[in-house]
């Protein structure tokens, strides 16, 4: 049995089929129609729900974040707060919504409520901190919403105005005009609309908080009529014995790739073992030498500790899939699901980072560059699980740079990846570590090209050698993201941008080098 | 007598929401809250089945043998139908035939549907679709426009538009550049995915709730494939989760299935397309194939031109006769070309049946010409808007390729303002300067027209009906043929409606399209929504009107020019009523308070034989200035400000106007850029969902972005309020973007050659010639300069 809150009201699952996602269930087993199927992959928002889990960093409060629905499973909602739109029909309408209305930010409709979701969660985070989001804030909010009407630039307005208003509860909010629209005031469907959700009281409620904490010490099971399982330890012993037990069970972690399985190829996944409830897997460590992710630790959560230590993570990161993928996603699950356009292992491997493996039979720690076998072969065990990734920190002539290329700058899947790692002595490499995603079968160093620049000058020469060397390591394929020689092309000027970066110097008027320089 | 209404608002000011007014969308408040109701979000009749169709896995072939066991064994399967279950048509073309229903024989593109299952989860019908054995006898699969013009291969025959003497122009002129481009197809990717429901009625019949631009053809398909005469079908389309053109014909398969479904099983039916089986199984933009020869003059001026535009059809004829039509009558945009001849082919290719899409091939002629202007300016060492400016047409140069005159010549005064307005003159110096200054980052910047022809250009569908009831309130229900996908044509007709009678806009409620009430209605698309349907309830708004005043004639014994409708009342001689109350009186006195309009669009002809005629009532024009930011390194790009001034004529909603205007333009962006249709060399869509086919997203929007309408502007035709179509004209804005990119990199030759960039200009494209450019540069710093290396070719 599983156990959340909706929309206010506690929740219980016992049959289900674990491979069902959120959306189907708040689709076809509550029938609340309100949140949209658009592509059932987790690209394109129409689904946005926000869920809620009590957060340390907000003293036991609940933080909201928006999650793609039709990519999420319902036994990850164990333990957590689901709101959807169908919350937001009483008076006074959210101020998210009253803005769409007033900038005209929707046409047909159908991504609308999605749009609502994030922004709800945006407009909620920026009411926790008390600070309004900025420009760059709202477009990352919405980085995981497909509008195909309106060009976006009414729901940024919408956004930005938004955030900066309170959602006042049933006493004093602003009553909105309907001057000019066709519609009357729409009454609540009172069969799933909590009473009194008209306000953000019920968000922070302490009952339902107290009961989420309780629930999500339990460990829950599902079981389908036709036998398929989840499960959700909550130790790591628990998670051991499932392993050997259950060698043969998936390991779920944010999902945003697993479900595609479900919801993309059909398959019917017999067996699944959640991560999200081990404590240990969330943990993040640092020090002066280093830092330490747990495998379940999200992009989200890891964002900023990465982005400090090294700055290229940061844009990097925020286009590493959307804020919805973000919000879930985590970086065990980028490594262990070992495709060759993950954004992470190239980054971490250029950092030599290492990767803790946990089994019954212990832990072992392996680089993480040995990881990769092959396309989506790894040296994972079947009773091992991965429980963390350790980043050695970098010395002040040290540095990284991560140079992402897509189609398109928000959620798009890398063509190439390069991340390069330089030691550097005045004018010299003294040591590097290069690694290309989306050149190779795995997330490959590139050895070669490392040798033509270690202990050379760092200069143009030695990068046009550094490039011939990647043209002989390197056989990238064609695919629907770049053929193979512009992949080559694109991994060898990526070096040359490297190089133009490092050695603009202060002084003079820098050049902008990227497009994201520029504005 | 029974008692009439009392409680009702009374007021005698002026009314609200008129036409002209920044009313909101009908259902705005809806949408944001979620209870806007889509085709899967109807409640669910009992014993709901849910469809899905065994797809074919070749490009063409014969199916030798088709073993549908384990379809039929598969858990929650309850029927599964073939072709030759169907009792009526099996071909279900819209204009032409060519589009089988089903087949057990011949299968020409990847995914074409092969039989049809009924179950009793979506899941399950979908997963025991993909189990069924089949096997081919594999034939030769064409797949581009080209090679379906070197194999002659076409799904209707070519036609050509001329004027004058083309050859001995070209010959004559004192320069001739000839050129060829590709320019992409486009998904739809309307964020509601094809979905209809089918109920069986009590008669022999279906009723069909659908996601559709057409109506009427789904009625009349249905109809066909079930055996029936119409009147046993109806069809209702509340709202589109978008359109786009992609639901003009492309929701008929869904409907017909369905329907053969429902009458099979005798159970209501769903059939709701995956957004991956949507991808692969419906229609796109064709991409086309295209070449110029022309000839000008030392100031650019065209002299003549040779054009040819060459669609990819797919396998069948769908609407690309009258789309490649269209994108012939585009070939010119706002120029002038001089003595001229353009030539159009359909060609077939073992692909999707390509489709209606914003512009309806309009935007793939013009990219031709478009892309002729920059190449001119390359060569003569102009800018490229100079060039523009001296071929657009005007006084003395006004008649098109297909003869007909332009009339209203908006668009030398419109580019002059947004040239002064975007600071054109003095950002191009800057830009210049920059470009000089940086050798990774280099900027461009475009200022190009769009000039779009209105009317469906084949004749008969230049028709539309409405359906007016004023209620015994004051309340008035309008219905009418044209359908809501999100464009507000719904909220603008509702504002004709009110500003007719001078009533507040809350006092009309617009209900869902339906066959039974305005029949044989055309598609909702050629952005004549409004056209069409504004004029036809203003008739009908007329017919009611006339019968109230003659009613006020008679009764008080005024002169019908005595009688006013104003501020929610009306005016008797010296006599007020408020609205309702009149309205009541008139109820009273047995006056009806109902009526149908119809209108049908004056003055176009066009002779195919000749190639000549005006098959337009009028043109809506537009201008946009685009500026992008391109690194030379990686091919990334990015849109920085873009300023656009629109025609609209005179506006019915500028809020729903402009955002047309700004949602057009980023679908036209996408398409030129980031929109990549990839296909396997077996003809297998690659870019199949959005993970790989990549519309913009937010971040996409140019962070300067200013859309204006152009003042003062009425619409010269008596169309409604004076008004202007909106719904297409502004995706062609974007071929700005695409000119923009052109011009950043042609930076790097020192503006002399003009960059052979196909579209969608993806990263990898802009870079191929970034790279082609520096080696024009190259080549030329070693050999000297001359003026062969810019673009040139030999004509298909």
């Amino acid at each position: 049995m599983i156990k959340f809150y909706l929309n206010g009201k506690p929740q219980k699952l016992t049959k289900a089929d674990p491979n069902m996602s959120v959306l189907d269930w708040l689709r076809t087993e509550k029938r609340l129609t309100g949140t949209k199927e658009g592509c059932a992959s987790g690209d394109c928002g129409a689904c946005t729900v926000t869920i809620g889990s009590p957060d340390a960093a907000q003293s036991g409060q609940l933080r909201y974040d928006s999650v793609n629905s039709c990519i999420a499973l319902v036994g990850s909602l164990h333990g957590k707060h689901l709101i959807t739109v169908d919350a937001l029909r009483d008076e006074p309408a959210h101020p998210v919504q009253k803005e769409m209305v007033e900038c005209h930010g929707a046409q047909c409709g159908f991504c609308t409520p999605g749009i609502i979701m994030s922004l709800f969660a945006l407009h909620t985070e920026s009411a926790a901190t008390g600070s309004a989001p900025n420009d760059e804030a709202v477009l990352e909010s919405l980085s995981g919403n497909l509008c195909r009407c309106t060009g976006y630039r009414p729901i940024i307005d919408a956004g930005r105005k938004a955030c900066v208003q309170t959602w006042e509860g049933n006493s004093g909010g602003t009553v909105l005009n309907r001057g000019a629209a066709l519609s009357g005031p729409i009454a609540a469907d009172s069969a799933n609309a909590a009473p009194g959700l008209s306000g953000p009281a019920w968000l922070q409620s302490p009952d339902m908080i107290a009961d989420l904490l309780k629930i999500q010490k339990s460990e829950a099971n599902l079981r389908s009529h036709q036998g398929y399982r989840y499960n959700t330890p909550t130790t790591l012993a628990s998670l051991r014995e499932l392993r050997v037990q259950f060698p043969e069970a998936r390991l779920l972690a944010g999902g945003t790739d697993l479900a595609l399985e479900i919801t993309q190829q059909l398959k019917d996944l017999p067996h699944l073992i959640a991560l999200g409830g081990i404590e240990e897997l969330q943990a993040i460590h640092e020090d002066d030498d280093g830092i330490y992710l747990g495998a379940a630790v999200t992009y989200r959560a890891l964002f900023h500790k990465l982005a400090e230590r090294w700055p290229h993570f940061g844009p990097m990161l925020e286009r590493l899939g959307s804020r919805q993928i973000r919000n879930v996603g985590t970086i065990g699950g980028n490594v262990g699901n070992a495709s060759p356009i993950g954004d992470m292992p190239p980054a971490l491997i250029a950092l030599g980072a290492e990767l803790e493996l946990d089994s019954s039979d212990g832990v072992r720690r392996i680089p993480l560059e040995t990881f990769f076998h092959g396309y989506k072969q790894t040296d994972l065990r079947a009773n091992e699980f991965i429980r963390g990734v350790w980043i050695p920190a970098s010395a002040t002539d040290e540095q990284l740079l991560i140079y992402k290329i897509s189609k398109r700058m928000d959620d798009d899947i890398s063509a190439v990846l390069g991340a390069f790692w330089l030691k550097r002595d005045g004018e010299h490499i003294v040591d590097c570590r290069i690694a290309f995603g989306g050149m190779a079968a795995t997330s490959k160093r590139a050895l070669g090209a490392e040798a033509a620049l270690r202990r050379q000058p760092w200069n143009s020469a030695s990068v046009s050698a550094a490039i011939a060397a990647l043209e002989a390591e390197f056989q990238p394929m064609t695919d629907v993201r770049g053929s193979a020689a512009y992949r080559l092309q694109v991994a060898g000027n990526l070096l040359r941008r490297a190089l133009l970066e490092t050695s603009q110097s202060t002084s003079e008027t820098r050049q902008p080098l990227m497009v994201t320089d520029y504005a | 007598m029974r008692k009439l209404p009392s409680n009702i608002p009374r007021t005698q000011e002026a009314a609200r929401g008129l036409a002209g007014t920044q009313a909101f969308h009908d259902s705005a408040w809806k949408h944001v809250r979620g209870q806007a109701r889509y085709i899967d979000d109807i409640p669910e009749p009992e014993g709901l089945l849910h469809a899905a169709v065994g797809q074919s896995s070749e490009a063409h072939a014969r199916i030798t043998a088709m073993d549908l066991s384990a379809v039929k064994a598969y858990p929650g399967v309850v029927a599964v139908l073939t072709v030759e279950d169907v009792p009526g048509h099996t071909d279900i073309g819209p204009v032409f035939p060519g589009d089988p229903v089903l087949t057990s024989d011949l299968v020409e593109y990847v995914g074409q549907p092969l039989f049809a299952v009924a179950a009793t989860t979506h899941r399950a019908a979908r997963q025991a679709a993909r189990l069924a054995k089949v096997s081919y006898e594999r034939l030769e699969a064409v797949l581009t426009a080209e090679a379906a013009l070197e194999k002659q291969l076409f799904v209707r025959p070519d036609h050509t538009q001329q004027r004058g003497d083309p050859d001995a122009a070209l010959a004559d002129a004192p320069h001739r550049l000839q050129a060829q481009m590709h320019v992409g197809g486009q998904e739809h990717f309307y964020l509601e995915g094809q979905a209809c429901l089918v109920e069986p009625t009590e008669d022999a019949g279906v009723f069909v709730h659908t996601s559709s631009q057409h109506p009427s053809e789904i009625q009349k398909l249905v109809a066909e494939v079930l055996n029936l005469p119409i009147h046993e079908i109806q069809v209702e389309v509340r709202r589109m989760g978008g359109g786009f053109g992609g639901k003009e014909t492309q929701a008929a398969p869904l409907a017909c299935i369905s329907a053969l479904l429902a009458r099979h099983t005798g159970r209501a039916v769903k059939y709701r397309m995956a957004r991956l089986d949507d991808m692969v199984q419906t229609g796109k933009r064709h991409d086309f194939y295209n070449t110029y020869d022309i000839g000008f003059d030392d100031d650019g001026i065209l002299r003549g031109a040779d054009l040819m535009v060459a669609g990819r059809c797919g396998f069948s004829p769908d609407l690309s006769d009258a789309i490649v039509d269209r994108a012939m009558f585009h070939a010119d945009n706002g120029y002038s070309l001089g003595e001229a001849r353009v030539v159009g082919h359909r060609c077939k290719t073992h692909t999707v049946s390509n489709t209606a899409f914003r512009g309806f091939g309009g935007p793939q002629g013009m990219m031709i010409i478009e892309r002729a202007m920059d190449d001119i300016a390359r060569h003569l060492g102009q800018d490229p808007l100079d060039i523009r400016k001296r071929n657009i047409y005007g006084p003395g140069r006004d008649v098109t390729h297909y003869g007909q005159t332009i009339e209203q010549h908006v668009l030398p005064e419109l580019i002059e303002q947004l040239e002064t307005s975007s600071d054109y003159r003095q950002r191009r110096d800057e830009i210049t300067a920059f470009n000089r200054q940086n050798t990774v980052i280099k900027r461009g910047l475009s200022l190009t027209p769009v000039k779009f022809g209105i009317s469906f250009t084949a004749k008969h569908l230049n028709q539309a009906g409405a359906l007016v009831h004023v209620y015994t309130d004051g309340s008035i229900h309008l219905n009418h043929g044209g359908t809501e996908m999100g464009q507000g044509l719904y909220i603008k007709v509702a504002q004709v409606v009110a500003a007719a009678f001078q009533v507040d806009l809350e006092r009309v409620k617009v209900s869902a399209t339906r066959t039974d009430k305005v029949p044989n209605t055309s598609p909702t698309a050629a952005s004549s929504g409004t056209d069409l349907n504004g004029m036809a309830a203003l008739d009908a708004c007329e017919t009611i009107k006339q019968r109230l005043v003659n009613y006020a004639v008679e009764t008080y014994g005024v002169n019908a020019d005595a009688v006013a409708f104003a501020n929610n009342q009306v005016q008797v001689g010296e006599q007020r009523f408020d609205w309702a109350e009149f309205v009541q009186q008139a109820y009273i006195a047995r006056v009806s308070l109902s009526s149908s309009g119809f209108y049908s669009t004056p003055k176009i002809h066009y002779d195919r034989a000749t190639g000549q005629g005006r098959p337009f009532l009028y043109f809506a024009n537009g201008a946009a200035c685009s500026e992008v930011v391109v690194d030379t390194l990686t091919g990334e790009y990015k849109v920085m400000r873009v300023d656009i001034l629109h025609d609209v004529g005179q506006s019915l909603n500028p809020a729903i106007d402009i955002g047309q205007i700004e949602g057009g333009f980023i679908q036209g962006m996408g398409w030129l850029t980031t929109e990549e249709l990839v296909f396997s060399e077996d003809g297998r869509l690659l870019s199949n969902g959005p993970a790989t086919y990549k519309i913009p997203a937010v971040s996409d929007t140019p962070p300067d972005f200013r859309v204006a309408l152009l003042a003062q502007s009425p619409n010269r035709e008596a169309t409604v309020f004076r008004s202007k179509a909106v719904g297409e004209p502004p995706l062609m804005l974007a071929i700005s973007v695409w000119c923009a990119l052109r011009d950043a990199v042609a930076s790097l030759s020192d503006y002399r050659y003009s960059p052979p960039l196909d579209t969608p200009a993806t990263p990898e494209r802009v870079l191929a010639v970034v790279t082609a450019t520096q080696r024009w540069v190259d080549g030329n710093a070693t050999a000297g300069l001359n003026d062969e290396g810019a673009p040139s070719c030999t004509h298909a």
